[in-house]
């Protein structure tokens, strides 16, 4: 604000603060309270012009001396809450003037946040709801809202109540009439007729924001027509092809619209939405397409054959992205559907031509070595593989093809013991991954044992159909997402909301905290203290660290000999070391430990990777010497910043100073 | 509760900043949506994003925008709060700049920054809504906006000329509503004139055997005023328009619609007998009305593309004939081509057509075709084939991937496809001094997306 700062200024308001004239003018008056509200020094000048002010004629003051105690009292932080301001701000609800009442919800809410909120009972409810029609959008909206926390004493009351609110359900703005709908299901919490009626009339709604011209409002729109599928699955079923997707839409709405597809489908639209889907699934964008044909194989579980046949024939079309995502497709609905297993076998032969990327070799391998029996070529398809063993690039895809190598042994010995002992051979003796060493190790042991031994290990059961059950769970009532409807949270989903509002930190501790018990379990590692100390980070430089950047030590190994050392430092270190400790808090602000030596061993050394937003990286090397109680630090950062630089060794520091604290 | 509101031109340089609550971490936060923005992987969606880390001012704020011609609007709130009402918030914020700087763009935006601020003062205070009303606000605002060029009536270079049924018979050019609502309090005599569109879009999908797979028509009844408020009007809409599956209305087939929302601020005394809308419109943009209508349309299709494709042994024939029923406008036919086509070759039914190749796909452009003519397109292309032998029965005469499916956008003017007609449009305002006010009705379709697989 410009207001900050010149002494004149101050001088200048204060003046115009003691004026008894200065509601003459409404907008001045607006304007001083506004402003000054943010500056030091002259609260005591502010109370006596807002308290007249709440008594004002004209409304428009009225206005904003209401939401002028909100700031008034904001500013003064820790004050107590004013008894008589507070029983003022309640009689004001009685206010003519719509926005003076809604203004005063807001601010009493502001005002009393520690204790809860502006109380909601019987009569101000009841007000309130009387006078919903006087409001414009925006203040029904609010006040839709803050009735929300008003329980009827009975049902007389709440059918009163919903028999008011029937007309909020048809208003042309979709803010109220998801307002008004989430009241409904929240206080017809026990009547699940009431809920699913409500449900049905607010379709109408949904659907128009779902094909509106705002994207946005679309996507919102679609992602709450998700949640309520959740509990009710056949609701959009006969409207489904409101969400066929359109050429020129965005690829987020495309996504969305493809999920609810895949969700809403029953035995009279299969056909129309598999067509649909499949249509999709030749799309110029690789991504989209591979979404399509991931919802295809989630429709499979249900509808198998038609969806077997559609995935068998996209295979025809020998393209590398479409053929591995239909074979990853196929590992998971052989494991869920075993009936589709000899569909899937006889589509198997020559997809190996087509499939490059790791996910995809692996899904094909994993077939191969479990329904190899069924594939007449099988072992010569993965003679292919054990042949160019030596220029495969990912190790899952070796350990992958060491397990199926070795299953497909059980059954069709023959066939395949010359190449296992090679790959064996290969594994054990050249190969440098170290898990794929002791994977081969670990196999060739076994194999000493005795052949039965390894039948007893390998062959597990083959399909696990329970595990669809597990995996998209029953219909969920309604009422365990009435509270998240007309939020952010179906727009985030539940996982990425839970994980947001975990990152909020302790002020906001809800029950999504816990979610940090994996590391309260192993020990105080991460006290409280050390949660304030992140958030009291410097500020300086825009550093945002990204989680789960896990870099390859190869990687971090390349780098690292290419890069200068851009910073170092040596920190103080008395005591123990427990490296765990360290290895988690670093974790906490997401740098990756690539590598460290033991505990105990000195000197003690660690590698770790962080990489921010932009995609600038930061590798570091610790060096702890007891002898010398030092810590030395060397980071090296690929692109030359030194702003970020110093804001990520400040976090480095805070973390290494946090763990010392905690040991002495 | 909103703690910041920004304006971002589509290149990511903030035009206009407003902190409401003093909370934040000041302007680098709109760098920051810009950035986390560009940076999005693309299955994730814009509209809502969150900023997480170690930062203690950014942290779990939620940035909710819109993209409105071409500008970012942005608030940002740190509660969980109801995406539809912010949504439409931005919308309507969106609109009420429209209103009074004449139309929404960096131009117009950047040289009325001062009255955009003092529109926002009005709007939000401490981040809370108090008015969107124009009726209200125009008692406050002082700034008149600024227009880059004087609004000429005469000034009919631009395409898009909208027949208007007005007893002067005068046809408005395009750009005559796009002008600010409240400005020039000195010049009275040009005011009074009051613009009534009644706007489809239409989206469509055609199998490739010529069955319609689905046809969705949404609906709106725009009107633009620049009346003096309060003043009364009657909209008389065709009197055979039926709301739901059962109503029966006239004799003939009747215009059937399956979803109507009105304004509020509507009254709809008569509309049950003689289908007459009445309302005291405010100054600027308001949607009387809203309908929707899917899977039965009264009338035939507008437009019928009639496909056919050969294809042999890489190389192709594709044959495309649109065949408009009424005249349209800036036509476009869109074909996305397989990876790889060497060469193309193209015969169109007149000389001057052009198709294109751009970005892996046909475009065709035509400004401008009669109703009820007939087009065609002839394209022949070579693709190298895929290598290795066809297997899975598929033969070689099938298209490659890739191919189509065609789409059309296209304007349709004096055309609604649900075939909702305004019958009239009366004033009970008589202005002193002036004469009568000048009342533009315009109908108008244009397509959402017009898809016909191949």
């Amino acid at each position: 604000m410009p207001y900050l700062g010149s002494e004149d200024v101050v001088k200048e308001l204060k003046k115009a603060l003691c004026n008894p004239h200065i509601q003459a003018d409404r907008l001045r008056y607006r304007n001083v309270i506004q402003r000054v509200i943010r500056m030091p020094g002259v609260q005591e000048y502010i109370q006596q012009p807002i308290l007249n002010g709440l008594r004002d004629k004209a409304s428009y003051v009225r206005r904003v001396a209401v939401l002028g105690c909100a700031k008034m009292h904001n500013l003064h932080g820790d004050s107590e809450v004013d008894g008589a301001l507070v029983n003022e701000l309640y009689s004001l609800l009685r206010d003519q003037d719509p926005i003076v009442v809604v203004n005063c919800l807001r601010s009493l809410e502001e005002i009393l946040k520690l204790e809860g909120g502006v109380v909601i009972n019987k009569p101000i409810a009841h007000h309130l709801l009387n006078r919903m029609s006087k409001l414009d959008q925006w203040g029904q909206a609010e006040v839709l809202n803050f009735l929300l926390r008003y329980q009827p004493r009975s049902e007389e009351e709440l059918f009163d109540i919903l028999n008011l609110l029937d007309s909020f359900l048809k208003s042309s703005s979709p803010g109220v009439v998801m307002g008004a709908t989430k009241l409904f299901l929240i206080l017809a919490k026990k009547f699940p007729h009431v809920q699913t009626d409500v449900l049905v009339r607010v379709k109408g709604p949904l659907l128009a924001a779902c094909s509106s011209e705002s994207r946005e409002l679309c996507f919102v729109a679609l992602c709450h027509v998700r949640q309520i599928l959740h509990s009710l699955p056949g609701h959009f079923s006969s409207h489904y092809k409101k969400f066929f997707c359109s050429y020129s839409e965005p690829h987020y709405i495309k996504l969305q619209k493809v999920e609810v597809l895949c969700e809403l489908v029953n035995d009279e639209n299969v056909q129309q939405v598999l067509e649909e889907l499949r249509g999709y699934c030749t799309d110029v964008s690789a991504d989209f397409a591979q979404a399509a044909i991931f919802a295809i194989g989630g429709i499979a579980r249900t509808y198998t054959d038609q969806c077997v046949q559609i995935l068998t024939e996209l295979l025809g079309l020998r393209q590398e992205h479409i053929t591995t995502v239909v074979v990853q497709t196929f590992r998971d609905l052989v494991w869920l559907c075993p009936q589709c297993t000899e569909a899937v076998c006889q589509a198997l032969p020559g997809c190996e031509e087509n499939i490059q990327d790791s996910e995809g070799k692996q899904a094909l391998i994993w077939l191969l070595g479990v329904h190899g029996e069924r594939i007449p070529n099988a072992p010569y398809v993965l003679e292919d593989f054990v042949e160019n063993v030596k220029s495969e690039t990912f190790p899952a895809v070796k350990m992958e093809l060491l397990t199926a190598l070795l299953r497909l042994f059980l059954s069709r010995p023959a066939e395949c013991q010359d190449m296992l002992g090679r790959l064996l051979y290969y594994c054990i003796e050249e190969e440098k991954d170290m898990a794929v060493r002791d994977r081969g190790l670990f196999y060739y042991r076994l194999l000493l044992v005795g052949i039965d031994e390894v039948k007893r290990i390998l062959c597990s059961p083959k399909s696990d159909p329970t595990l669809g059950l597990l995996e998209d769970p029953a219909e969920r009532p309604v009422n365990s997402w009435a509270s998240d409807f007309n939020t952010l949270v179906p727009v985030y989903g539940k996982a990425h909301w839970a994980t947001i509002s975990k990152c909020q930190g302790a002020e906001r501790c809800g029950p999504e905290l816990p979610k940090t018990s994996s590391f309260a379990a192993s020990g105080p590692l991460i006290p409280e203290d050390n949660k304030e100390r992140e958030q009291e980070l410097p500020d300086s430089g825009a550093l945002m660290l990204v989680p789960n950047r896990q870099l390859t030590a190869d990687y971090f190994e390349k780098t690292w000999l290419s890069l200068k050392v851009a910073h170092q430092q040596v920190l103080p270190w008395r005591g123990e070391f427990h490296p765990d400790t360290l290895q988690m808090a670093l974790q906490v602000v997401n740098i990756q430990t690539i590598a460290m030596s033991r505990a105990g061993t000195r000197p003690w050394k660690a590698y770790l990777s962080a990489q921010d937003d932009t995609g600038c990286l930061f590798l570091t090397e610790l060096l702890l010497e007891p002898e010398n109680s030092e810590m030395q630090i060397s980071v090296k950062q690929n692109e030359a910043r030194t702003e970020t630089l110093n804001s990520f060794i400040s976090v480095l520091e805070t973390v290494i100073g946090t763990i010392e604290e905690i040991k002495s | 509760m909103i703690s910041q509101f920004f304006i971002l031109s589509s290149k990511g340089d903030p035009l206009i900043y407003k902190d409401f609550r003093g909370d934040s971490g000041g302007r680098d936060v709109a760098e920051l949506f810009y950035r986390k923005l560009t940076g999005l992987p693309g299955d994730e969606s814009p509209v809502v994003m969150v900023t997480t880390g170690g930062r203690r001012h950014h942290d779990g704020r939620h940035f909710i925008h819109i993209r409105h011609s071409s500008l970012y609007l942005v608030v940002t709130t740190s509660e969980n709060v109801s995406p539809f009402s912010l949504l439409e918030l931005l919308s309507r914020l969106a609109t009420l700049l429209g209103d009074y700087c004449g139309s929404l763009g960096e131009g117009t935006i950047s040289r009325n920054v001062a009255l955009v601020y003092e529109l926002l003062d009005e709007v939000l205070d401490y981040g809370y809504v108090q008015t969107t009303s124009t009726e209200m606000l125009r008692n406050f605002i002082q700034t008149e906006a600024v227009v880059s060029k004087p609004f000429s009536l005469f000034d009919l270079s631009s395409v898009g000329l909208f027949g208007a049924e007005t007893q002067q018979s005068k046809v408005a050019p395009s750009s005559a509503a796009s002008r600010p609502v409240l400005s020039s309090r000195s010049d009275q005599s040009q005011k009074n004139e009051v613009f009534l569109d009644v706007v489809e879009r239409l989206s469509v999908l055609i199998a490739s055997n010529g069955s319609l797979l689905k046809v969705d028509v949404q609906g709106e009844i725009r009107l633009k005023s620049f009346l003096p408020s309060g003043s009364e009007m009657r909209i008389g809409l065709t009197e055979e328009f039926c709301v739901g599956k059962s109503e029966l209305r006239g004799y003939g087939p009747g215009i059937r619609v399956d979803e109507v929302s009105f304004h509020s601020s509507v009254n709809l005394d008569e509309f049950e007998s003689h289908r007459i809308l009445r309302l005291q419109p405010p100054q600027g943009e308001l949607t009387v009305m809203r309908y929707q209508l899917s899977d039965d349309l009264p009338s035939p299709l507008p437009f019928r593309l009639f496909p056919s494709v050969q294809w042999d042994r890489g190389s192709g024939r594709t044959t495309l004939e649109p065949k408009p029923r009424p005249v349209s406008l800036n036509v476009r036919l869109h074909l996305p081509l397989p990876r790889g086509v060497v060469s193309l070759s193209q015969e169109l039914s007149s000389p001057e057509q052009k198709a294109e190749l751009a970005e892996g796909a046909l475009r065709w452009d035509l400004p401008r075709v009669q109703g009820g003519s007939q087009l065609s397109g002839l394209f022949q292309m070579d693709v190298p084939g895929p290598p290795g032998p066809p297997s899975h029965g598929l033969s070689t005469s099938a298209p490659p991937l890739g191919l189509g499916p065609a789409s059309l956008s296209f304007e349709l003017p004096r055309h609604t496809c649900s075939g909702l007609q305004v019958r009239f449009l009366r004033l009970a305002f008589r202005p002193c001094g002036n004469a009568n006010p000048h009342k533009w009705v315009r109908h108008l379709s244009h397509s959402d997306a017009y898809v016909i697989r191949i």
